[in-house]
């Protein structure tokens, strides 16, 4: 194969940004699964919905996707909170997470899809906005902003809660909720309050990753499903409930698969990411930075 | 065998329906009946690694497909070879891939095995929108020869007759499953698996053991697919409609037996046809999703628990 | 002011499994009261009672904190830790996979003890050094000595005006239980704090006790007005002396 090295730097690049928007789509389940246990295979849905939020405002209202996703999410943080009840109740109190309660979520999944399609219908979607299009060049790269965007969202949104939990009480409690409920009890802090926050909070980041979503590509309702296998990908190759070790993982499987979507065609890229998840799980469950 | 006369009587009762449907003589009647036996044949091939052992597979679509496509392409290669046999390659296959997931697996917590299926249906479906020999993306055709054989009728007559006796032998391996020491082994691993380890239960065969059957009989359901639809392509073979449907028929008929997954199987199906005749198939399709949210979250023993607890 | 703990008539037990019948006791404000009683005879589910982590069936609770009076039972666990009463429960019950300091700052969740937790994460890095030394060490990764006296540390991060400690001594090497000891009465004088301790080492805990009640089957057997009284009680030289 005749491996041109600008056609090699050219994906390696594009695969880092694409990275760094993996990493915003991957928070929301790094704080949920790898921080307080709570496995939501649902979360693309979420994020899929928050794309279809930022396409409404965008095509009806010509608001900016981002401007629209940061104006609902206090709503999707709501949304959070009250889908972590309707668990809590349900499946956490019954002791009963692992059968019904993964069931649960796969069902949301399903009704959130299919509901979009009851809706939407199953054509591509897409936004328009002044940074979609243009490239930004630099020496001998072009970045184009409608990946560069995405990208600085993720990262500005990636900092912001890393500061948040490791410096706010309430994000030390989050980090700890996981490990010992009764001992977080015994700090004067309520369990299921500080879970309910935190699943908020990590719902309402799907309202950005959406909307970073549908400037990078068109959506349709079943591209949701493809993103389940990336996240928790990104999240148990990068050590559950570490944000570095999750961006550092996003990036990687970012590159992997715009090295194969350049060498081995497109349609390959899915696989890419249930491969390395398999490995992982394998080799070395605990992630690459894993405590 | 103690199980005798159970299987003497499914194959009554499988007798009974079939004959029914001739009577009938009405080829809607197989293609629904086809649909909802398909369906228990799905949903207790979870049952045996949900239900009994407490692993959630979410990747029947693999399972399934990886039948279905075997069948495509043994006919493609051998378009003599009967149904049967192609049953018998599409379900060892799809053991196989059962198996292999599981060992890869099963040793870490659950949630991570069922993670790991959901991206199996990726892999399995990017391989195979990959492979031109089955069609790619395009898609399959497989033509049906008109009549059945051995039989007579339609074809689509010896189609459900052969998956009438595939519930047969699914229904009768759960509970041959629920009444002997491997019931005992896969219940003590629900319940409690480092208590089940520590006393000696050889857990990670037994795992293997039921993602064996539970994938072998998920391939054998899929097997006949191609010959039923007639067109395949990727998208409908990976549907996520009948991921949604084998995990949510147990769910709402109840984990705890093999009567669960039959009774789900048939009041989901029947719903499901006749919201798809009466209102739309788009809104069929939603029913098994919200009926599985509101029962796992109101009635998380099943209809066939609801029963059982008022009898007690 | 005054800080003080009245248990009155309290049975409490395990679905049907009885385990405290009829107990009394009391925390006077500045006392530092040992609970003796070998394993199994319900040490820790008083403690437990008190900190509404088991609901008695029968009894009353109170505590007085900067003299206002609080009935305990009916409370959640975080909210009685929220009105100033710290619990450092048996196997410590730690955060293993985060930092010793990230633990310490975790103690400090109370907003009663946020203004206060620099001053407090200082006495705490200065009465047990090693802390300061393993600061940023994870808590899991320590020795069961240091663990102890992180569990300690971090409960007196919440500024608790009452400090209830149960087996402190549990696990540790006999030179570990001594310092350990010693550690909860320097962390007593400093803090002027009321200490309820659940113990079965005897002569370590009367070291430190103003004075102590027995107990056995779940109920008081005896209740020592000194140190001196429980050095002197058959009962005690029966269960611990062996005599």
């Amino acid at each position: 194969m005749d491996v041109s090295l600008d056609l090699l730097m050219n994906a390696v690049i594009s695969g880092l940004l694409l990275g760094g928007f993996y990493a915003a789509v991957s928070i929301g389940v790094a704080i949920s699964f790898g921080m307080l246990d709570i496995v939501n295979i649902a979360h693309p849905a979420f994020i899929l919905l928050g794309s279809y939020v930022a396409y409404i405002a965008n095509t009806m209202l010509g608001i900016d996707p981002i401007l629209a996703a940061v104006i609902v999410l206090p709503a999707f943080y709501l949304l959070g909170m009250a889908v972590y009840q309707v668990y809590y109740v349900a499946f956490e109190r019954r002791d009963d997470q692992s059968l019904r309660g993964l069931s649960f979520f796969f069902g949301l999944l399903f009704i959130a899809e299919v509901g979009l399609i009851l809706v939407f219908g199953v054509d591509y979607r897409s936004v328009s906005a002044r940074y979609i299009g243009p490239s930004l060049q630099l020496v001998l790269f072009d970045l184009p902003w409608r990946l560069l965007v995405p990208f600085l969202v993720s990262m500005v949104m990636a900092v912001g809660l890393q500061v948040f939990l490791s410096r706010s009480f309430l994000g030390r409690a989050i980090q700890a909720v996981a490990q010992d409920q009764l001992a977080l009890q015994l700090m004067a802090a309520n369990p299921v309050k500080i879970k309910r926050i935190a699943f908020g909070l990590s719902i309402a980041t799907a309202s950005l990753a959406g909307a970073c979503l549908i400037i990078i590509q068109p959506v349709e309702p079943s591209i949701g499903r493809e993103y389940i296998g990336r996240v928790f990908a990104i999240c148990v190759l990068g050590g559950l409930g570490s944000f570095p070790g999750m961006i550092i993982a996003a990036m990687t499987l970012g590159i992997v698969e715009s090295l194969t979507s350049t060498f081995f065609g497109p349609s390959w890229a899915p696989a890419v990411a249930f491969g390395v998840l398999l490995v992982t799980l394998a080799v070395r469950p605990s992630g690459i930075l894993g405590r | 065998m103690r199980g005798t006369p159970f299987i003497l009587i499914l194959i009554a009762v499988a007798g009974v329906v079939f004959g029914l449907a001739r009577w009938l003589d009405n080829s809607y009647a197989f293609f629904v009946g086809y649909v909802v036996v398909q369906y228990i044949v799905l949903g207790t091939a979870w049952n045996i690694l949900g239900g009994y052992t407490g692993y959630v597979n979410f990747g029947i679509t693999a399972f399934f497909a990886i039948g279905a496509y075997s069948s495509v392409v043994l006919h493609k290669l051998v378009p003599t070879l009967p149904l049967p046999a192609m049953i018998v390659v599409g379900g060892v296959m799809a053991g196989i891939v059962g198996v292999g997931t599981g060992y890869l697996t099963l040793r870490l917590r659950g949630v991570y095995f069922s993670i790991a299926t959901l991206a199996l249906a990726v892999v399995v479906q990017t391989l195979i929108t990959n492979w031109d020999f089955v069609g790619g993306a395009r898609g399959a055709y497989v033509l049906r020869p008109r009549t059945a054989p051995l039989i007579g009728g339609g074809y689509i007559d010896y189609l459900f007759l052969i998956m009438l006796g595939l519930c047969v032998a699914a229904l009768a391996t759960a509970r041959a499953i629920e009444r002997s020491s491997l019931g005992f082994g896969f219940a003590a691993i629900r319940d409690d698996e480092a208590a089940a380890e520590a006393s000696g239960v050889p857990t990670l065969r037994l795992k293997l053991i039921a993602t064996g059957l539970s994938g072998g009989f998920m391939g054998m359901a899929g097997a006949p697919l191609p010959f039923y639809v007639t067109y395949l392509d990727p998208a409908s073979g990976f549907s996520l409609n009948y991921a949604v449907n084998a995990i949510a028929m147990p769910l709402i008929g109840g984990t705890s037996s093999w009567l669960g997954p039959v009774v789900g199987a048939v009041l989901v199906g029947g719903l499901q046809e006749y919201l798809r005749v009466t209102i739309s198939s788009a809104v069929n399709v939603l029913v098994a999703g919200v009926l599985m949210v509101m029962f796992v979250i109101i009635a998380p023993q099943g209809i066939v628990g609801l029963f059982q607890r008022k009898r007690r | 002011m005054a800080n003080s703990l009245t248990v009155a008539n309290v049975n409490a037990g395990y679905g049907s499994v009885h385990v405290l019948h009829d107990v009394s006791l009391s925390v006077g404000a500045g006392e530092t009261v040992a609970l003796l009683g070998t394993n199994g005879n319900g040490k820790s589910t008083l403690m437990k009672s008190i900190m509404g982590i088991v609901r008695p069936s029968a009894g009353s609770i109170s505590a007085v904190i900067d003299g206002t009076a609080h009935e305990l039972i009916g409370r959640s666990t975080e909210e009685i830790v929220d009105l100033g009463i710290a619990f450092v429960p048996e196997g410590r019950r730690l955060f293993p996979k985060q930092t010793v300091t990230e633990n310490l700052l975790l103690g400090a969740f109370r907003p009663a003890a946020r203004s206060a937790i620099h001053r407090n994460l200082d006495f705490c890095f200065e009465t047990f050094p090693v802390l300061k030394e393993r600061a940023r060490q994870l808590a899991g990764s320590m020795s069961g000595g240091e663990q102890q006296m992180l569990a300690l540390a971090r409960a007196l991060m919440s500024a608790p005006r009452i400090l209830l400690v149960d087996e402190p001594s549990v696990g540790l090497a006999p030179l570990l239980v001594r310092r350990t000891i010693d550690k909860i009465k320097e962390l007593k004088d400093s803090y002027n704090l009321t200490v309820l301790m659940a113990e079965q080492n005897f002569t370590q805990a009367i070291r430190i006790a103003d004075r102590g009640y027995v107990i056995v089957h779940g109920q008081i057997a005896f209740a020592g007005e000194s140190a001196e009284a429980l050095n002197n009680n058959e009962l005690i030289r029966e269960f611990y002396l062996g005599t």
